[in-house]
């Protein structure tokens, strides 16, 4: 399993460093985003600093979703979906490694918007830090469930626009808790609870996925 | 010996429409056999059906002594499949598209180089994005990829469709390669002349079931 996870991984980071559709779509998305939110609060330095943490889970909640739709569109033709469940990769393999490649992408967009809080917002992002244990964990809860419910809809004529009506509420937990563990970080603390919460969100949803995903690859 | 595709009466769906009524089919180990017929005859859900892609509703099912009613699952690594679209990742070159799939199936990746040469695939062709690739060029592709995995049973869905004379020789080739090789092959064709030049028996499909069966033109396989 861990074999094919990590084959797996690195053919999905292959494909987006030959393509680049994060750099050119996912990221400029995000930013955007997060102009649009700094935009709609208001030129205060307080409302901009109270409402980013927030507003940063929310950015990379959306941009998630856009991440999450190229990493099932990958498989969604159908001869590469004959042709993969041919190979007799091992399930779980295949969505610990979907998920692991989505999560690194992840990471890169929140480096890249934590930055944008600096610019836009105001608020010291350094404190955050890079792969803090909280956006670990907040990462590989998203990746899991974004690739668990790419699953679902791969290969219907409707996954763009029925994968975020999925994914989105799945993720509110993770949103609430992302919220609440940044904003303890930036005020000062640590992440407390919040960091625990989003562990044991990011381990059920790894496992849930690991176990459903050759399920739902095979047609009933 | 058993058959290496045993079907009787077998009736798979798609959604709620029967793509196959109760098919009947016998194909020895070691031989081709071709499926003709018209367009909707279900064909290519005979293949999908024979690889373990897709579920039996009702019948009985052997494919390399693996009922289809269990052992979906371990079917599939016995089986190649040519299908209409191409397989694998647009965004790769056909050398990383083999390399993965090989490396999947824990075979040498050293196969692929020499498979890709055999179907004419070298220098630039092999490590262009499959995208870049023409459809016949795609095609050779995939025969290159089942000649490098050396599946037990080869499922090839209008395998000449897209290729050049010199594409259909060497496809012809392959088949005849593939055979004598002890795999067994299953084409489906909308050119009968051809399919039955490279057979051993041809099947009539129509409706979802087999509506008649001839011998091919190729020479039985001598044990």
């Amino acid at each position: 399993m861990w074999r094919d996870a990590m084959l797996v991984c690195g053919k999905d980071l292959r494909i987006e460093l030959r393509t680049r559709v994060l750099l050119w779509q996912v990221v400029p998305f995000g930013i955007l985003t997060l102009v649009l939110f700094a935009l709609a609060l208001g030129p205060s330095a307080t409302a901009l600093q109270r409402g980013a943490p927030g507003l940063l889970w929310l950015a990379l909640l959306f941009a998630s979703v856009l991440a999450t739709t190229r990493s099932a569109s990958i498989e969604a033709p159908e001869g590469t979906r004959a042709s993969i469940r041919l190979l007799g990769l091992d399930a779980g393999g295949v969505f610990l490694g979907k998920a692991a490649a989505l999560a690194v992408q992840l990471l890169a967009i929140a480096a890249v918007l934590e930055l944008g809080l600096l610019v836009f917002f105001h608020v010291n992002a350094a404190r955050l830090g890079i792969a803090s244990p909280l956006e670990l964990c907040a990462l590989a809860a998203l990746a899991a469930v974004g690739t668990l419910y790419g699953a679902v809809v791969a290969g219907t004529d409707v996954a763009g626009t029925l994968l975020p009506l999925l994914v989105l509420p799945a993720l509110a937990p993770v949103l609430i808790a992302g919220e609440k563990g940044t904003a303890a970080v930036l005020a000062g603390g640590g992440p407390g609870r919040w960091a625990i919460v989003l562990a044991v969100m990011a381990v059920a949803y790894l496992a849930v996925g690991t176990l459903l995903y050759g399920a739902l690859e095979e047609p009933s | 010996m058993a058959p290496a595709v045993s079907l009787r009466a077998a009736v798979a769906l798609l959604g709620q429409f029967p793509v196959l009524a109760g098919v009947d089919l016998d194909v020895e180990e070691g031989s081709v056999a071709a499926v003709l017929g018209p367009n909707g005859a279900g064909k290519t859900s005979l293949l999908f059906l024979v690889a373990g892609l897709l579920p039996m509703r009702s019948g009985t099912g052997r494919v390399l002594g693996c009922d289809l009613f269990g052992d979906r699952r371990d079917l599939r690594q016995k089986v190649g499949l040519l299908g209409h679209s191409p397989a694998l990742y647009p965004e790769l070159s056909a050398t990383e598209n083999l390399s993965f799939g090989l490396r999947a199936m824990r075979r040498p990746v050293a196969d692929a180089r020499a498979a890709l040469e055999r179907v004419g695939l070298t220098g630039r062709l092999a490590t262009t994005p499959a995208r870049t690739l023409s459809a016949g060029q795609s095609r050779r592709m995939g025969l290159a990829w089942l000649l490098a995995r050396r599946p037990a049973l080869w499922l090839l869905d209008e395998p000449h469709a897209g290729l050049d004379v010199p594409g259909r020789d060497l496809c012809d080739d392959v088949i005849e390669q593939a055979a004598l090789g002890g795999a067994t092959v299953l084409l489906t064709s909308h050119d009968p002349e051809r399919a039955a030049k490279v057979s051993n028996q041809v099947v009539q499909l129509a409706g979802g079931a087999v509506v008649a069966a001839s011998d091919g033109q190729r020479s039985p396989r001598v044990a």
